[in-house]
């Protein structure tokens, strides 16, 4: 398919039409040299190729799309439309920083002020900032807070914190970036963090540790409260990853675990559009001791239900340059609104029902990387069909043929040949059981045809892609005057 | 729930198929202490009641009025083909092309994003986007703190409050220094905005070479619409060019999602952050494109990574690259020129009798001083239909600036009359001449 550059032919789509006695002439020592190169095509070039760009995609509205850690569930259209209220979507977030403007954004500040207090109640956190705008950069903030909650404390000696090494990749990078030294946990035998490891790491110089729950084999973490207790006892806090929080939503809760801090992923849990890859929205959530921490301005409802804006007292400052993502977390809260209180825990019954399901119908197949009942993701191996020279990216590569989005692959680093399977809620039992009896069908094709695997995808828009020169040769940007291909 | 379709008979076969009798003892690692006794979520709504509530919440905002406020997020007008063609659920449904053959059409828009940013800002590489400009700028200071090794970074005065307070915020853990200056000798980086925020249009040039004489890096912050007309990043000399990309197609939506746009110097792809799309073959041989040097990312690197990032904000990256293709290279020109004639043309009336503090050329923004304070005057223009702008001294306030706060030719703001005033292209000259009319009668 060509590029929007190759189609140009010096066709305009949209005028401004200025008016042109108003022109006043742009000093000329500022101007720029040649204008930009941009496309020059008619607007229904512009429609036809966008379109088209669409169709070589795969989205949740087209396929299963079981990504393991992702939670790829249906996004509710109901939530886009109300998302483009123009209430929302023509609110100019500058009103914030004055208060005369206040009046203005009443019902935003309301709808911030009420998603903050359901998070609360569904993390059990005393209280949520919605401004991190995506997971990792709430991983970030929270690892801000802590760092300023033992500044305060005149911790000087704390600079570690502890990750499993199931965890996300985030998780070690974002402890950095906040400059910490970061200390690696082992998992045990069955596939949790080992507690002798744990207690053997744990010292006064450990500021946190950061916690996926269930983590990201899909198991929970049974010694939570011990894992809890000892770090308290050190005074280091206690990170939770909201990342698998589809799995636990509604049975408990990370504040009554014990954790201090945490983040929610409002694109994984609270179903907002994924969007490619973004824009995400990742709200940090605190208990009591990092209260005074948290990202300011923080809204708060006055008397006779005037809502008006506070800084916490000690806060690390913005994170984000408003209150966040505020039109993916005007879905979110729609969504909190139409399941409610039963709906949001039929939400982790019966993902964590459909992945088990899964789980029992490919167990023989593809063996698990740890053999019992899983949370909302099952992680499986396509370790057996090595000696056939078929490879877990192979399946991968195999399920797009048959219009399946595949499941992550190669992740958690922990397991060999590892296939991440999330099903999520809201797929059906016939979805689950064409998924199954094709990965079965896959398993018997790799000891049969070997070779259709390791070819596939053949149906894609394109077949598998050479990395090595993409990464050799870099061609990032469209030259100018490149010839057509 | 309507949203979750297991009915009670797939229920019963599923379990039985896991051969456990109830879905409860599916959660039975966790520790019936700690299982969830009850909670204070409401009942659920209905899909008409979700509708009207939210419908009703939308409107206790006030949203009808002409507005003239800015602050790097600008009233601009959204063509119609931009929502239309990013609303389709192939885009806003997909996640990371992780599995590059059934995501095409992301990462060729990612490819094509890249170019348009590239042909913009001058610059040679670019990124698929960052949050928004304000992390896209503390991103191009860890790059030059990278790059170069060196702890000390310069802000040259007139930088948007707001992103410093977030610079401020992301390295305080960091033991860098940042101060005020232009002065290149040991730093990591300086930091320029142009327009900056109070609309002043600054040449870096010279500051580029001085950086480069001491192997420091030019940052230029800049506003994609201004260039349509205005000197580049590139023709500076800059090393990483960041701006917010809301003006590109993005509604301004009370905060966000924005986009963090990111360009540099090829020399520094490799340690650059977030995402890149490449293009290459496939086993055919034909054209496709892929995510490439993917080992500087968190996935890999985990904390020796570039960054933390492990997103980006690629559907509003597709918003701006759908704008940029539909307004196109005339239509970019024409933005610029009208955002820049009619704040002239205001800002003349307004020089006959109030006080303009930077009265020389400005991109689509200007601060007026006031005789009043300016909060007071605001109703007053809001019962005219009319929102006149910032009041500065309480943005500062809240972005814990100092006040009186400079620009770089040594203006200072942050006087109670204080207004920034910002002028789009949707702003017809009867609403310029009646914001001048309210500002005369309320100072005379």
């Amino acid at each position: 398919m060509d590029l929007i550059y190759e189609k140009c032919n010096h066709r305009q789509a949209f005028s401004f039409r200025s008016n042109r006695e108003f022109d006043v002439p742009f000093p000329r020592e500022l101007r720029r040299q040649k204008a930009a190169e941009l496309p020059e095509v008619s607007e229904l070039d512009v429609v036809r190729h966008f379109t088209h760009l669409s169709r070589r995609n795969m989205g949740i509205d087209t396929n299963f799309y079981p990504l393991g850690s992702c939670t790829m569930k249906y996004n509710p259209k109901i939530a886009d439309v109300v998302s483009s209220f123009v209430g929302f979507t023509q609110l100019h977030p500058q009103l914030l920083y004055s208060e005369t403007y206040l009046d203005c954004v009443q019902g935003a500040l309301e709808l911030v002020y009420h998603l903050e207090q359901l998070l609360s109640e569904i993390s059990g956190m005393r209280a949520v900032s919605l401004q991190p705008m995506a997971g990792a950069h709430g991983e970030l903030t929270g690892v801000l807070m802590m760092s300023a909650y033992h500044k305060h404390h005149k911790n000087t000696h704390k600079k570690i914190i502890l990750i499993p090494d199931s965890a996300h990749g985030t998780n070690p990078a974002s402890a950095a970036i906040a400059g910490f030294q970061v200390q690696e946990i082992p998992s045990n035998p069955q596939g949790t963090l080992d507690l002798d490891r744990f207690r053997e790491a744990m010292n006064d110089e450990v500021a946190g540790i950061m916690l996926t729950c269930p983590n990201t084999h899909g198991l929970f973490e049974k010694d939570i409260q011990e894992i809890a207790d000892l770090a308290h006892q050190h005074d280091a806090l206690l990170y939770y990853d909201g990342a698998n929080l589809n799995a636990i939503i509604g049975q408990c809760r990370p504040g009554d675990l014990g954790f201090d801090v945490m983040h929610f992923n409002l694109h994984k849990t609270f179903a907002t559009p994924h969007g490619m890859g973004g824009p995400g929205s990742g709200p940090v959530g605190v208990n009591e001791r990092l209260l005074d921490f948290l990202p300011g301005p923080r809204v708060i409802k006055k008397d006779n239900d005037v809502f008006s804006l506070d800084y916490p007292k000690n806060t690390i400052g913005k994170s984000a340059p408003f209150l966040g993502h505020f039109l993916v977390a005007v879905r979110a809260y729609v969504y909190i609104l139409m399941q409610g209180n039963e709906g949001l825990k039929e939400v982790s019954q019966k993902a964590v029902l459909n992945a088990n399901y899964v789980l029992s119908r490919l167990r023989a197949a593809f063996p698990p990387a740890y053999d019992r009942l899983c949370m909302h993701e099952c992680v499986l191996m396509a370790m057996p069909y090595h000696d056939w020279e078929v490879r877990a990216l192979d399946f991968a590569k195999a399920l797009l043929d048959r219009g399946f989005h595949a499941p992550t692959v190669y992740f958690p680093l922990t397991v060999k040949e590892a296939l991440m399977i999330e099903p999520t809620e809201t797929e059906t039992k016939e979805t689950l059981d064409q998924f199954c009896d094709t990965m079965l069908e896959l398993a018997e094709l790799a000891k049969q045809n070997p070779d259709e695997l390791r070819n596939a995808p053949i149906t894609t828009p394109v077949q598998r892609l050479d990395e090595v020169k993409a990464a050799k040769e870099l061609n990032v940007v469209r030259p100018l005057n490149t010839p057509k291909t | 729930m309507a949203w979750i379709p297991v009915t009670h008979k797939d229920e019963q076969e599923m379990l039985q198929a896991i051969g456990v009798s109830s879905v409860d003892c599916l959660f039975e690692d966790i520790p019936p202490s700690l299982r969830l006794k009850s909670w204070n979520i409401p009942e659920g709504l209905s899909e008409i009641e979700a509708y009207q509530h939210l419908e009703a919440l939308s409107k206790k905002n006030e949203t009808g009025y002409v507005s003239f406020v800015g602050g790097g997020y600008y009233d601009h007008y959204i063509p119609a083909v931009v929502d239309y063609l990013s609303q389709r659920g192939e885009f806003s449904t997909a996640y990371t092309p992780y599995q590059p053959e059934c995501a095409q059409g992301t990462l060729q828009a990612i490819y094509e994003y890249q170019t348009a940013l590239c042909r913009l800002t001058d610059m040679e590489v670019a990124n698929a986007s960052l949050y928004d400009g304000g992390t896209a700028l503390f991103e191009a200071i860890m790059l030059a703190v990278r790059v170069t090794g060196r702890r000390k970074v310069k802000i040259i005065p007139g930088l948007n409050p707001i992103y410093e307070q977030m610079i401020r915020t992301h390295i305080a853990n960091l033991d860098l220094e940042l101060e005020y200056g232009d002065e290149p000798e040991g730093c990591a980086c300086i930091v320029g905005a142009t327009p900056d925020f109070f609309g002043n249009i600054h040449d870096f040039t010279a500051i580029a070479e001085k950086c480069h004489s001491a192997s420091a890096l030019m940052i230029i912050q800049f506003y994609p619409i201004a260039l349509g007309i205005m000197k580049t990043p590139g023709e500076m000399g800059a090393d990483i060019a960041v701006g917010e990309g809301q003006s590109l197609g993005l509604p301004l939506g009370f905060g966000g999602p924005y986009l963090g746009l990111f360009a540099a110097r090829k020399e520094y792809i490799r340690k650059m952050p977030g995402r890149i799309c490449a293009m290459t073959v496939d086993k055919q041989g034909k054209r496709g494109f892929v995510l490439t040097l993917q080992a500087r990312e968190q996935h890999i690197r985990r904390e020796k990574a570039m960054s933390n990032v492990c997103s980006n904000q690629a559907l509003c990256a597709l918003r701006a690259l759908i704008y940029l293709c539909e307004v196109g290279k005339q239509g970019l020109i024409e933005v610029a020129q009208d955002c820049y004639s009619k704040t002239e043309y205001l800002k003349k009336k307004l020089s006959a009798f109030a006080t303009v503090i930077n009265p020389k050329p400005t991109f689509n923004e200007f601060v007026v001083r006031l005789p009043i304070p300016a909060e007071k005057v605001i109703l007053k223009f809001k019962q005219n239909g009319i929102l006149p702008g910032i009041p500065l001294k309480s943005l500062l306030e809240h972005c814990k600036q100092q006040i009186p706060c400079k620009d770089k030719d040594g203006n200072t703001y942050g006087e109670e009359g204080d207004l920034l005033i910002a002028v789009t292209e949707k702003r017809t000259q009867k609403e310029l001449d009646m914001l001048a009319e309210l500002i005369r009668a309320n100072i005379s």
